[in-house]
């Protein structure tokens, strides 16, 4: 069977009313339990997980509710990242740095939207290459070695810092602070205790959403409370739609986007986090000429919000085209296979056909149900705003803890989160960015865990860091990104002169 | 005081009321000592499942998580806060006891829980890539014996945990140092069996259930699997490491403990409880469509095991240089 003919094979399993309204439903959970802030689409799929069995669903079908909730749960974070700069998941921290200026300009419901669009973009366009390169596609990534990941993180703290314009040193400085948090708990390779001061709640290290709450959550109520902001959101009733000049004005962005997200979702571990940022700031460096970005430009929603989409969804690569897991939720799904007894691995497409080519029609209809089911909706998600901050964020901030707790079952993580929340204040009163910290954090485990494989391959041999053409030239990107700002502005004058006088 | 007191009349009305026979939990949890996805999440969310679908256990059982530290955070926080609590089984496996003997579960050890039982076991492999020079352990070994430093091997694991430990110990019977191996970590073993396939290492210690579908595909070779006996199915063409001369066993059991101070009676309800559910032919299939071999061994010979078993990772973390606990 070639592809095309197996996807709609692949359809005829998903297109029942039946699985259809599956899809809906799980698009419906998933966005009201992903909206909690804090809860990502790990949490959501694991927390409606029992329902698919309780319900006795066939595997295809229950694939195809996972799907849904996968989906709806991913917008559901957008929509707290958006509203109230909470992302609920490392895919989405981007997504808050034009997003909320956005909400906070009345224009909460057009981010909303343009957000569903671009995910859409992202996810179909992605599926689309999933359909019919699969495999050729996994094979290549996974020849990606230890010295190319070293470099490609290189590049991503290179173009992080160059976010924060003219606080170059506090960025860098939020960066040394997040590669430092990561270090704590029990490191990965020699299985070492580092700084957890012998506390046993620490061996684990510091959780994404722990931090991110404290980060967000907590330090935003501390700036509320402080009075530094006044009052809700005035002008929301008359904010305006999505314009569709805006939104074609994003569809390079989106492309842009969909390409890197690919890319990077489907390396095996790097995930949405890196892919969101390397497509923030390649086009905040593309297309920032206004110095717009960071003040609620459209393209710069736009782009992490594709990239995070295409890259969640390229991760399923791995998995279907190999059985290899690329991403804490593909885990998650793959952990729900087992539980109907199937065993992924790359017999999958021949052996359960139904399966294979049923969660990948699923996925172009989970896509379809989520722009069905939010793009009506976003006028009401935005009317959240209209509740006034006294009554917003503490709800907000008792939701997150509850978030908290549930996802670990431990009151030292709600101290944590609250100690957190409180040296991130202290950061935001410093004019220190939290985003690259946060970004940071996330990418440290893959810098350190990929230059310890490099140089114990190599016998601690740096030049193995140089060893490929990829890792060369990502080298070089990453060389150009942190010079261009030094010398372009020479260059650009010299350029002018010339230009001047060829003129005159 | 008042908890105390509140516990104590607890316990006896529980005691009291309670026998092997009558004994029934009241909203009982099985916690996952780790993250939404991994091995000890599915045992905890199969089993219960199970165990209420063949009506062995009537009340629903949930399923938590409470990671950290591997199955450290859970076991301190039954040790803290849980200690006679007999609504909650926590999930365990061979991997949880390596750590027990390295003291990286804090101050406690293995006499303080009691071990219920074990539902199934799972086997380490040795897996190369179908195209590796390597077609027999013993061309792994020779590799290894004429430069460790040669062979590049990763698995899921830290150095000292239980994906180290098997290529150590093939490496210790050979006469080399188990510390001069080429070992990285990954983040999980679909990790370090993409890295395989993609030619980044040359050998995964994993285990038999993690490769089993990449077998099966003809992508990989599996040189040896460290079990007693041949395992079925596709692995029925593998021969052990034992049979190759190398008695290097490692089965990750699979199974559940009970916080320490729970009654006789609550205790004999739980290990009645998986004894029904290894007998029953339903189950039965279930486990092996997950991977799993039988491993029937629950209450007191478990309990006994696991003792041993941790005594003796602690003597083996000792003998191949890494930081131990003693009793």
């Amino acid at each position: 069977m070639d592809a095309a003919s197996s996807l709609a094979f692949g359809f005829s399993v998903a297109f029942t009313p039946f699985n259809l309204s599956l899809a809906l439903a799980g698009a419906a959970l998933g966005t009201a339990i992903g909206a909690l802030p804090g809860i990502g689409p790990i949490n959501a799929i694991v927390l409606l997980l029992p329902l698919c069995f309780s319900l006795k669903l066939p595997p295809e079908s229950a694939l195809i509710l996972l799907a849904g909730i996968y989906y709806g749960s991913g917008y559901g974070g957008r929509i707290s990242s958006i509203l109230l700069n909470i992302p609920g998941d490392p895919g989405l921290v981007m997504t808050t740095l034009d997003g909320y200026p956005l909400a906070r300009q009345g224009r909460g419901a057009a981010a909303l939207a343009l957000s569903g669009i671009g995910s859409f973009v992202g996810g179909t366009l992605t599926v689309l290459l999933l359909t019919f390169l699969a495999v050729p596609i996994a094979r290549l990534a996974v020849a990606f070695g230890p010295a190319e990941y070293v470099s490609l993180m290189v590049l991503a703290f290179a173009l992080l810092s160059t976010m924060g314009q003219g606080r170059t040193a506090k960025t860098w400085a939020a960066i040394c602070l997040g590669l430092l948090g990561a270090m704590i708990g029990i490191d990965g390779g020699s299985g070492v205790e580092r700084f957890t001061f012998g506390s046993l709640e620490m061996l684990g290290g510091i959780d994404f959403t722990t931090l991110t709450i404290g980060l967000f959550a907590v330090s935003e109520i501390l700036v509320v409370a402080e009075g530094m902001r006044s009052g809700a959101v005035t002008n929301l009733g008359s904010g305006e739609r999505l314009k569709l000049s805006e939104l074609v004005s994003c569809l390079p962005a989106m492309f842009r986007a969909t390409g890197i997200g690919f890319f990077l979702g489907v390396l095996p571990g790097t995930g949405a986090a890196v892919a969101s940022a390397l497509a923030y700031t390649a086009e905040k460096r593309v297309s920032n000429r206004n110095n717009t970005f960071g003040k609620g430009d459209m393209r710069g929603l736009a782009a992490p919000e594709t990239a995070d989409n295409a890259a969640q969804t390229a991760s399923m690569v791995p998995m279907l085209a190999l059985g290899i897991p690329g991403s804490g939720t593909t885990a998650v799904m793959l952990g729900a296979l087992l539980m109907y007894s199937i065993t992924p691995g790359p017999l999958l497409f021949t052996q359960r056909p139904e399966i294979a080519w049923g969660l990948i029609a699923s996925m172009y209809i989970g896509n379809v149900m989520l722009l069905v089911l939010n793009l009506p909706l976003v006028g009401l998600f935005a009317r959240l705003l209209l509740v006034p901050n006294w009554i917003l964020f503490p709800g907000v901030l008792g939701l997150s803890f509850a978030g908290v707790y549930a996802a670990t079952n431990s009151m030292f993580e709600l101290l944590l989160t609250t100690g957190i929340g409180i040296a991130a204040y202290a950061m935001r009163k410093m004019g220190i960015p939290l985003i690259p910290m946060l970004i940071a954090f996330v990418l440290a485990r893959l810098l350190e865990d990929n230059i310890r494989r490099a140089l114990s391959i190599s016998d601690g041999d740096l030049m193995a860091l140089f060893s490929s053409p990829v890792a060369i030239l990502f080298w070089l990107l990453a060389a150009l990104t942190l010079l261009v700002p030094v010398l372009a502005p020479r260059f650009g004058r010299r350029i002018r002169a010339v230009s001047d006088s060829e003129g005159g | 005081m008042i908890r105390l007191l509140l516990a104590v009349t607890a316990g006896l009305a529980l005691g009291g009321v309670a026998s092997a026979q009558n004994f029934e939990p009241a909203n009982p949890e099985c916690i996952a000592p780790a993250a939404p996805g991994g091995g000890f999440d599915l045992t905890c969310r199969i089993t219960s499942q199970q165990l209420n679908e063949l009506g062995i256990v009537k009340p629903t059982i949930r399923t938590t998580n409470m990671p950290g530290g591997i199955g450290a955070v859970a076991y301190n926080n039954i040790q803290a806060r849980r200690v006679d609590d007999p609504n909650v089984i926590i999930a365990v496996s061979t991997g949880s006891w390596v750590n027990l003997a390295q003291g990286k579960f804090g101050r406690f050890n293995e006499n303080d829980v009691r071990w219920l039982g074990a539902i199934g076991a799972d086997y380490g492999v040795l897996a190369v890539r179908k195209d590796s020079p390597y077609k027999t352990l013993q061309d792994f070994v020779d590799a290894l014996k004429k430069d460790p430093g040669s062979v590049t091997i990763g698995a899921g694991g830290t150095v000292g945990s239980q994906d180290w430990m098997k290529p150590a110990l093939v490496a210790k019977a050979a006469g080399v140092d188990p510390r001069k191996m080429r070992y990285l970590s990954y983040e999980g073993g679909g990790e370090a069996l993409a890295a395989l396939l993609g030619g980044t290492i040359q050998a995964v210690p994993g285990d038999a259930s993690e490769v089993q579908g990449q077998l099966e595909a003809g992508e990989i070779r599996v040189l040896a699997t460290f079990s007693e006996d041949r395992l079925p199915g596709v692995f029925a063409n593998v021969p052990t490491a034992k049979e190759q001369g190398y008695d290097v066993q490692w089965p990750i059991v699979r199974g559940f403990y009970a916080p320490p101070k729970i009654t006789d009676e609550q205790y004999a309800y739980w290990v009645d409880a998986l004894k029904k559910l290894n007998a029953d032919p339903k189950w039965q299939k279930v486990r092996t469509d997950q991977g799993l071999f039988e491993y029937d061994m629950v209450g007191a010979d478990f309990d006994a095991f696991a003792k041993q078993r941790t005594d003796a990772f602690r003597k083996l973390a000792a003998e191949v240089g890494l930081k131990t606990t003693g009793n």
